[in-house]
């Protein structure tokens, strides 16, 4: 079974019609990358699987996004548990205005972890699963604003592992950062995958190509192919697939 | 003639103009300052700080503790009410509410009544109607209602200036609204809360007009919530207008301004923290 | 589940602060309005807000306050003409003709101002303008020119404020266009600028107009307080606001409800400033 389901799901922004009856398996520990140009909708489908769209005014869905055979927009979902269980890191590094320390401990804090020891011993599992442990270990009362954007972009990654969810979502993660560090996050995505369940947006191709095991490519709230992504890159089925990934637009 | 051109220019003119505006206020500004502090300062004895006040002292010391436990309590009251109006207001009303309409129209209708307006309303509904009589609690129900569109302004620029991204994180996190709220908007919002805060204390300290008639004006230090008093402003209208004690009050006035000036300090000071965003 | 209901529980408090404030100013209305209507029911609409004679010491009692009305227009008025070009040229000069070092000193100083309180104003022209105009026309120096003049500084800040924020919101474009035309930097500003702010400067002179009829203990030590219609700008006068705060303490029965019909007066002028404010505002957002 796979570890999530999206069936006949529609999503609208008022008037708008975004996602257009999207289908789609998601396995467990596989890396997913959705691709497309932008306002395609795959960030609005990302945001779905984790409730975040509750959040934007206006915003109305039907269908069913099934995770271990539940439908998370059941009514008897809380949803801070299930962003617990589905965790997601953001386009622009967000570190909160605090602490290295406080910003990983804030997610165990928030589900009731206290104790010092045990915070201690997720901080510490967290920066290294994120690969920055090293570069931060002595500095752990800096202020994480004081780090690099790729730095604070794996703290970003560091927080969202700290509530040991079950599957990441990554909203474009590298979009805002330089070539060396976009690609020490690409072999952090790969190493996470022996743990979790790992969806990425990406507005670039190659990244597509260098880190997933699954591509969905977008177009106008569609999906128009889903496959593995080395047949989806090389023996596209779709015209408008090869159209896209030869560049011919978007 | 060339010389007599550039004179009568409109440039010339406009310019002049320009710079004798900008110098007769600045002008006004430093010559009131400097005037009060240097006819001021010879007359701050200690005797103005005697501990009871008498016709001979006019001590100024029961004003400031009476207008530090009146600003201490209208703050109190007003910065809860103010900061939670800012949350409902930010945090949780959705776009186009009416609600929201009608709490800002009345916000900015609460910021344009005179003084004297809040003072008469104080002294008819907490003074008369509720019985309070001329005490420390009507006129620091009075001030609070005063200063309430201050707080609430400024926590609600405060809050909408905070990145959504940061609120977005917390909630990927599986935080609530309350917890994002509290222990992530709350802190980056703070420095532009707190100078809100700090211009009501300004507001509450120059006070005079909404206080004569529900603080009262009574000399002696106030006992307590159901006592009357009289905040240092109102030491000094009563010390001008009655023309006997004109060098107290000028002693008055200087310590009103030193208290003006390290609130200005203070929230100049925290918007510049606010503008570097630390 | 705790969680969730207290979640709950803090929204329903947050909504109840909300409304606080629309509690208060429907308290506030409530209490001046019915304090003071029923007065000028009884009294007489058109007695009171057109008869010159107040005598609440008189026998028969006389209640008119138009002295106190043309007292508050003519010193509003007076104020708001030495205030305005003042005030309005100075935000020029702050917004596009103070280099910044001077900026960074000049901007808390307003805010300074800002924050001076009335009664220190007050003092001041007490000691200093009222002596002062008392040797240049003689009688106590407490009159219209130097309440004017008094209010005329003290709403300065207001319009100062106001008006430099929308000087810096024209678009840059603005200025170069016109500057790129071969205008001088005081012609672009002045014919090009301060027009396209003219929304923000018309909202700072009318808060400044708010600020100033409402103005009462600087007011009271420095405008002579008579309660009768001025015949010339060496006379002293008395404003609505002074002539509340002035008999309230011992004005007993029709004498109170006619000063609370004062506050009515004055809560209508103001009410209507503030009306003619938030159109203008919503108009310059649309």
């Amino acid at each position: 079974m796979s570890k999530l389901s999206i069936r006949n799901f529609n999503l609208y922004y008022d008037d708008f019609h975004a996602l257009k009856d999207i289908n789609m398996e998601i396995g467990e520990k596989e890396i997913t990358a959705f691709i497309g140009p932008s306002g395609c909708g795959k960030s609005s489908l990302l945001k779905s699987l984790n409730r975040m769209n509750d959040l934007v005014e206006g915003c109305s869905i039907n269908g069913e996004v099934l995770l271990d055979g539940k439908n998370i927009y059941d009514k008897d979902v809380d949803v801070n548990t299930l962003r617990k269980r589905i965790g997601m890191v953001f386009q622009k590094p967000n570190p909160f205005p605090m602490s290295i320390y406080d910003n990983i401990a804030y997610g165990p804090r928030t589900h009731n972890i206290n104790n010092k020891a045990r915070l201690d011993e997720i901080v510490e599992k967290s920066l290294r699963g994120a690969a920055i442990w090293d570069e931060v270990k002595d500095d752990l009362k800096k202020n994480a604003l004081r780090l690099s954007g790729g730095q604070q972009q794996r703290i970003c990654i560091a927080r969202a592992l700290a509530v040991e969810p079950e599957i990441l979502l990554m909203d474009e993660p590298t979009s805002a950062l330089d070539p060396i560090s976009t690609s020490k996050i690409e072999s952090l995505v790969q190493e996470l995958k022996d743990k979790y369940t790992i969806i990425i947006v990406t507005h670039n191709m190659q990244q597509a190509t260098r880190v997933s095991d699954k591509t969905a490519f977008f177009l106008s709230g569609e999906v128009i192919e889903f496959n593995d992504t080395d047949t989806l890159f090389s023996i596209p089925k779709d015209k408008r697939t090869e159209d896209y990934i030869t560049g011919r637009f978007g | 003639m060339s010389s007599l051109r550039r004179i009568f220019s409109f440039d010339h003119i406009i310019r002049s103009l320009i710079k004798l505006s900008a110098l007769i206020t600045f002008g006004a500004l430093f010559f009131i300052v400097g005037y009060i502090f240097i006819r001021g300062i010879p007359h701050l004895t200690l005797d103005m700080f005697a501990l009871e006040y008498t016709t001979e002292n006019v001590s100024m010391l029961p004003a400031i503790i009476t207008t530090l436990m009146l600003v201490a309590l209208t703050l109190v009251i007003a910065t809860p009410i103010g900061v939670f109006t800012g949350f409902y207001l930010v945090e949780y009303a959705k776009k186009g509410n009416k609600f929201v309409d009608l709490i800002r129209i009345t916000t900015e209708t609460l910021s344009g009544i005179p003084s004297i307006v809040y003072g008469l309303f104080g002294m008819l509904f907490f003074v008369y109607r509720l019985g309070f009589s001329y005490s420390l609690l009507a006129g620091t129900l009075t001030a609070a209602i005063m200063v309430l569109p201050l707080i609430i302004r400024s926590t609600e620029e405060a809050l909408m200036a905070v990145d959504d991204s940061l609120r977005e994180a917390s909630f990927g996190l599986g935080a609530g609204k309350l917890r994002t709220i509290f222990r992530v908007v709350l802190p980056v919002a703070m420095p532009g809360i707190l100078s809100g805060v700090i211009l009501s204390i300004g507001r509450v300290v120059g006070e005079t007009a909404a206080l004569m008639y529900t603080l009262g004006t009574a000399a002696k230090m106030t006992d307590g919530l159901f006592s009357s008093g009289r905040t240092l402003s109102l030491h000094m209208f009563v010390l001008s207008n009655e023309g006997l004690y004109v060098n107290e009050a000028y002693a008055v006035g200087v310590v009103l301004l030193l208290i003006v000036l390290a609130i200005n300090g203070l929230s100049t000071y925290l918007s510049n923290k606010l503008r570097k965003g630390e | 589940m705790k969680s969730k209901s207290f979640e709950g529980f803090m929204k329903i408090v947050f909504i109840i602060c909300a409304a606080t404030s629309i509690l208060a100013i429907l308290l506030i209305c409530y209490f001046i309005f019915s304090g003071g209507v029923p007065f000028i029911m009884e009294y007489g609409l058109k007695n009171f807000l057109f008869g010159n004679k107040w005598a609440p010491s008189h026998s028969p009692q006389a209640f008119g306050i138009l002295p106190m009305i043309v007292g508050s227009l003519l010193v509003t008025l007076g104020a708001i003409i030495i205030g305005v070009p003042i005030g309005v040229l100075t935000a020029t000069y702050l917004a596009k003709f103070s280099n910044k070092k001077i900026y960074r000193f000049l901007k808390p100083s307003i805010n300074l101002m800002a924050g001076i309180p009335s009664i220190v104003y007050g003092f001041f022209a007490l000691v200093v303008v009222v002596p002062v105009m008392r040797n240049l026309v003689g009688g106590t120096g407490m009159n219209i020119i130097t309440a004017s003049l008094l209010l005329g500084i003290m709403i300065l800040p207001t319009i100062i404020g106001l008006s430099e924020s929308s000087i810096r919101s024209v678009p840059e474009s603005y200025y170069e266009g016109s500057v790129g035309l071969g205008a001088s930097h005081e012609r672009a500003v002045m014919t090009v600028i301060l027009p396209a702010a003219k929304s923000g400067i018309i909202s700072s002179v009318i808060l400044g107009i708010g600020r100033a009829i409402g103005e009462t203990m600087a007011v009271i030590l420095v405008a002579g307080n008579q309660p009768r219609i001025p015949s010339s700008l060496t006379q002293g006068v008395r404003t609505l606001t002074t002539n509340i705060v002035l008999e309230m303490g011992y004005a007993a029965e029709a004498h109170r409800e006619a000063l609370i019909a004062t506050a009515v007066v004055l809560f209508v002028f103001i009410l209507l400033i503030n009306g003619i404010f938030l159109i203008i505002k919503r108009r310059a957002m649309n």
